[in-house]
């Protein structure tokens, strides 16, 4: 467990520094745990060990994303064979996933027979239900519908909604429509106004999760890779002592801690993209093929109560 | 139907052409006319428009192709033009029938932006 990269020892759950990062490139999981505000952050690569009892919680969900079925391309050629890997990793996860999120890109083009391969891969996920948030190619040349047909019969507006699941709200938002020219994702007023009415009823402890497809915070703006109001979301979220914030879009992990908020993305289970400005494009990066199970994954986490405690374990589907 | 629009503007173009002869000078009239069935194109790659600019005479048929291995569209916000989702290899044509500055965007990676000037 040599490897720690950063550590934040403020026993109070705010980190003075006001900024903290860790970040865990491609070819690498990443381990970070929050215990009683003390974050520490692991990174591992292949052959590294982390202590699986010391994450054990309450329960456990994971988070899939950006499976892209339609694809076809140099980047990988079967999409589909690497969702079912990804799946029976979620299977084989120790503590067995309550539910799933999936984080957007569920399809390439947005066509029919690209959501059936997806719906009919997902069954055979053991887990008591899977969450959708659209990405952007969920939602071409039709403003969403077919998306909100299949995955959002129960939500507001574009597809965003709210559930609560053993004490912990969790929140899908739609950030990958009615965007501007010029600018990154958008989540627009109407949602926002949604968003603060949904959150204003709740307890200041209670356990704020957050998923939308393209990141809440600004990674790299060159390549769209953050969301234009996400500050203004961020900003009714300041009581709550813990916020988590889950997100695909960009195929690789990253994380961040400001304050009382976490933020993760997870890695895609189709194509690994560049790492910020590393390319002359954020499209999809070919890797040698032995490579490219050590670049897809999917994400668990457990959720410790009492301890503020949220386990966020990155693995990829081989090599790690 | 689209036979019928594209003689229409065809017989606009003319039009054009013999309104301007009443103005100005030969040499003029003949650029006009070699330019009504003009045409350009723009190149989608690692999320750009190439050019990013361009100056092209009224009639010009633009065509924009996707060489990514991503999808983009070419939309104009006015509400000008819009094509649908461009997989790889995809065109779009639109031709310009008026002066103007017109700008553009991929909605689906809005960061990609892209202007037309048609004098």
């Amino acid at each position: 467990m040599g490897n720690i990269i950063e550590e934040n020892l403020n026993p109070d759950g705010i980190d003075r520094r006001g900024f903290l990062k860790c970040m865990a490139w491609a070819g690498t999981g990443a381990l970070c745990v929050m215990q009683g505000g003390v974050l520490k952050s692991f990174a591992f690569g292949p052959g590294g060990k982390i202590d699986k009892a010391a994450m054990k919680g309450d329960f456990a969900f994971a988070q899939i994303s950006d499976s892209h079925i339609g694809f076809n391309k140099a980047a990988n050629p079967d999409v589909t064979a690497t969702l079912r890997e990804a799946i029976a990793k979620l299977n084989g996860l120790p503590q067995s996933p309550e539910f799933v999120l999936h984080t957007g890109d569920l399809t390439q083009l947005s066509k029919a027979e690209e959501f059936d391969t997806l719906d009919q891969s997902l069954k055979s996920v053991r887990t008591g239900g899977i969450f959708y948030v659209p990405g952007e190619h969920d939602v071409l040349d039709d403003n969403g519908v077919q998306y909100r047909e299949r995955y959002g019969k129960e939500t507001k507006g574009d597809g965003w909604y709210s559930f609560d699941h053993k004490g912990v709200h969790f929140v899908g938002l739609v950030n990958v429509m009615n965007l501007k020219a010029g600018g990154l994702g958008s989540l627009g007023n109407d949602q926002l106004e949604w968003l603060e009415d949904d959150v204003r009823h709740l307890k200041h402890s209670t356990p704020i999760v957050i998923f939308a497809h393209i990141p809440l915070w600004t990674i790299y703006p060159e390549w769209g890779w953050g969301t234009d109001d996400s500050q203004q979301a961020l900003s009714y979220l300041k009581k709550f002592g813990s916020v988590s914030v889950l997100n695909g879009h960009i195929h690789q992990v990253m994380q961040k801690v400001e304050g009382n908020v976490t933020f993760h993305t997870a890695m895609s289970t189709a194509f690994p993209q560049p790492a910020p400005g590393q390319a002359a494009s954020p499209g999809p990066m070919k890797v040698p093929d032995e490579k490219l199970r050590s670049v897809l994954g999917v994400t668990d986490i457990n959720f410790i109560r009492g301890k503020h405690t949220l386990a966020v374990v990155d693995s990829p589907l081989a090599g790690g | 139907m689209k036979r019928y629009i594209r003689n229409v503007v065809v017989c606009a173009g003319l039009l054009g052409v013999v309104a301007s002869a009443a103005m100005i000078h030969g040499s003029q009239i003949a650029r006009a006319a070699e330019e009504k069935n003009a045409a350009a194109s723009i190149t989608i790659d690692n999320f750009s428009f190439t050019p990013k600019e361009v100056t092209v005479a009224v009639g010009t048929t633009i065509t924009w192709v996707n060489h990514d291995d991503v999808p983009h569209t070419v939309v104009s916000p006015d509400k000008k033009f819009r094509s649908k989702a461009l997989d790889t290899d995809d065109q779009f044509s639109f031709t310009f029938t008026d002066a103007g500055t017109y700008n553009y965007f991929c909605s689906v990676h809005p960061i990609m932006t892209g202007k037309i000037i048609v004098k």
